[in-house]
């Protein structure tokens, strides 16, 4: 039992440096677009109207005028004390606007992954147990139709049927603005801060903002997870124990929903988690259409206004969680199933 | 070819992919009007009227920039396609045959870039370089080698302690010759399979980057520029931004299609 156990050790390090040693590339490939590839980081910031001295001590105060590598330990300090620089737009510093966005994006994504496991899964069982005939037909073309659809585009559809002609579901933005700032911003996820106070009418508002946006985010992680759902099922299937459930007389629903999918759901916990990460890219061009005010739409707009330190920071905070929810797949994956060691 | 025709995924795939072709190609001979030739008199027209999908709010034809703006789509695909995977194709095939810390290397390496979602690592990319149209290629270039040189290295590992490459190394070949003529013949297929299917991705990015403004210069014609220049006028003239979306969906879809038909005939082990 002790060499298991110390091999499960070694492998958790293993993983650990794994984890690290990424965590430092991607430091190192924002500092490089950061900081090496533009032709003149300092114009960006200071702008081309600025006087020499101002250019001078801009230079000076972002330490370009010492050797890369001395840059790189700086930028690594600054990160490290979470001093992420100044956004040139909102003119504060970079993780208090992260800080301030990301619980709307959060949000989003949240509600978003619900519906994709809500409609992926059935969808998907009921693709690998219809294999070949039409409703496999059918989930195929659709979820390729997910994927192929722009996200901004289909937002903008969505925002002209069900809010500008049909008046389903309220327009962009998060609530409307005379909701704006009532309830205390203690988890900023509006919807279980309206719940907290007891503000039903803003719960109402803020669920009827969100479902648009929700809803097409949610309709990519559809296509994803339905997808992965039929590959795993149909991996499953075609196992010895489906055909001895089978053989001993079990209901075939009773074989697809209890058996093969309680066998396909670990793998699928991966699927779900890595689709959670899908979506923070998908946010960001989704947010910018419904004027949602999370981390999507500050990057873009920190982008269309080259506020470099914004947009690093942005994708930096992304690229981590990213790699967390890859840590956490993978060790769910250890954990739920027993065989993995 | 015959199995990819038979095939009606693939076929579907093939006709679309075809139609951007032709699009492309031909497009100063099919466009009724010029893409550029704007007249205020007649903007924002509905369809009909010498306008088959009408104009948009400079009141250039909407069908002539659409089909000027499948040459953009085509012109950025082909060149992502021929940086990316010749470098990620060899790359991997080495890194898979060397093994040892060649491998580690090159596998830690498309880690970090994996590690970003790929559209973030594109536009931080392209914010730092600046808009233009090489730089949108290389941006979104160097965000999809390291899928192919995965898979490149995947495919090489499975074979490289065959029989025939090692009756090619007992002859005394060396193993760059090995890579060229025992390995990435066989890589081919699955390469080709997974760069059809980020052909798909690519038409997105692509569209994406056009309509935050990063990718080619405002007024050349591309679909992603299109929807966006047409997001003001979304409630009223639904059609400047609805017509040319449908243009990226559908080839996109013909992209997945046909890549997803492609696997089917070419690497029926998935």
């Amino acid at each position: 039992m002790a060499s298991v156990s110390k091999r499960r050790l070694a492998a958790a390090a293993q993983q650990f440096a794994g984890v690290a040693f990424t965590l430092f590339g991607l430091l190192v490939v924002t500092f490089i677009i950061g900081r090496v590839i533009p032709i003149d980081p300092v114009l960006a910031v200071v702008g081309d109207r600025a006087s020499p001295e101002t250019y001078a001590a801009a230079k000076v105060a972002m330490g370009l005028d010492r050797s890369l590598a001395i840059q790189f330990g700086l930028y690594l300090q600054g990160i490290f004390s979470g001093d992420f620089g100044t956004s040139v737009v909102t003119t504060r510093p970079v993780v208090d606007d992260i800080v301030r966005y990301f619980p709307a994006t959060m949000e989003l994504a949240t509600v978003a992954i619900m519906i994709g496991i809500a409609l992926g899964v059935p969808a998907g069982v009921l693709a690998a147990s219809r294999r070949g005939r039409w409703p496999d037909h059918l989930v195929r073309v659709v979820s390729l139709l997910g994927y192929s659809t722009p996200a901004f585009w289909l937002a903008m559809i969505v925002l002209l049927v069900f809010y500008a002609n049909l008046g389903w579901a309220a327009g962009p933005g998060r609530i409307d603005v005379y909701y704006e700032d009532i309830v205390a911003p203690v988890t900023g996820l509006l919807l279980f801060d309206a719940a907290l106070d007891g503000e039903w009418a803003i719960l109402g508002n803020a669920l009827s903002h969100l479902a648009l946006p929700a809803l097409v985010l949610g309709s990519f992680s559809v296509a994803y997870i339905a997808r992965m759902t039929r590959s795993l099922m149909v991996e499953q299937l075609g196992q010895e124990y489906v055909l001895a459930a089978r053989a001993k007389g079990m209901s075939e629903a009773r074989v697809v929903w209890r058996h093969a999918l309680a066998n396909a759901a670990v793998p699928l916990v991966t699927v779900v988690a890595l689709s959670y990460g899908a979506l923070l890219e998908g946010s960001v061009l989704t947010e910018t259409v419904f004027a949602w005010p999370g981390l999507g739409s500050y990057m873009t707009n920190s982008l269309l206004n080259a506020d470099m330190n914004a947009v690093l920071g942005s994708t930096l905070v992304i690229g981590v969680v990213f790699l967390g929810l890859n840590l956490i797949a993978d060790l769910l994956y250890t954990l739920l199933d027993p065989r993995v060691s | 070819m015959r199995a990819l025709f038979s095939n009606p995924v693939a076929a579907v795939g093939i006709v679309i992919v075809g139609i951007l072709v032709l699009a492309a190609l031909f497009a100063p001979w099919l466009a009724p009007y010029d893409p550029l030739g704007q007249n205020l008199d007649s903007r924002l027209m509905a369809a009909g009227g010498g306008h088959p999908l009408g104009t948009d709010e400079l009141g250039r034809d909407i069908l002539s920039r659409m089909l000027w703006g499948a040459r953009t789509t085509l012109l950025i695909i082909v060149l992502v396609t021929v940086t990316a995977a010749p470098l990620g194709f060899v790359l991997g095939c080495l890194a898979g045959m060397l093994g040892g810390w060649a491998d580690i290397a090159l596998m830690r390496l498309t880690d970090i870039f994996l590690a970003f979602p790929r559209l973030i690592l594109a536009l931080a990319l392209a914010a730092a370089l600046g808009a233009g149209l090489e730089n949108a290629v290389l941006a979104i270039a160097v965000t999809a080698w390291p899928v192919y040189a995965r898979v490149a290295r995947a495919e090489t590992l499975s074979i490289r302690d065959s029989d025939f490459v090692a009756a090619a190394r007992l002859q005394g070949a060396s193993t760059w010759r090995i890579v060229r003529r025992q390995i990435m013949p066989m890589c081919v297929n699955s390469l080709v399979v997974r760069i059809t299917l980020d052909m798909a991705g690519i038409v997105l990015t692509v569209a994406g980057f056009g309509f935050l403004g990063l990718g080619v210069p405002p007024s050349t014609p591309e679909w992603g520029a299109m929807i966006a220049a047409g997001r003001e006028y979304l409630f009223d003239q639904w059609w400047v931004a609805t017509v040319p979306g449908l243009a990226v969906v559908f080839v996109s879809l013909g992209f997945n299609l046909l890549g997803d038909g492609l696997r089917d005939v070419l690497d029926p082990r998935t």
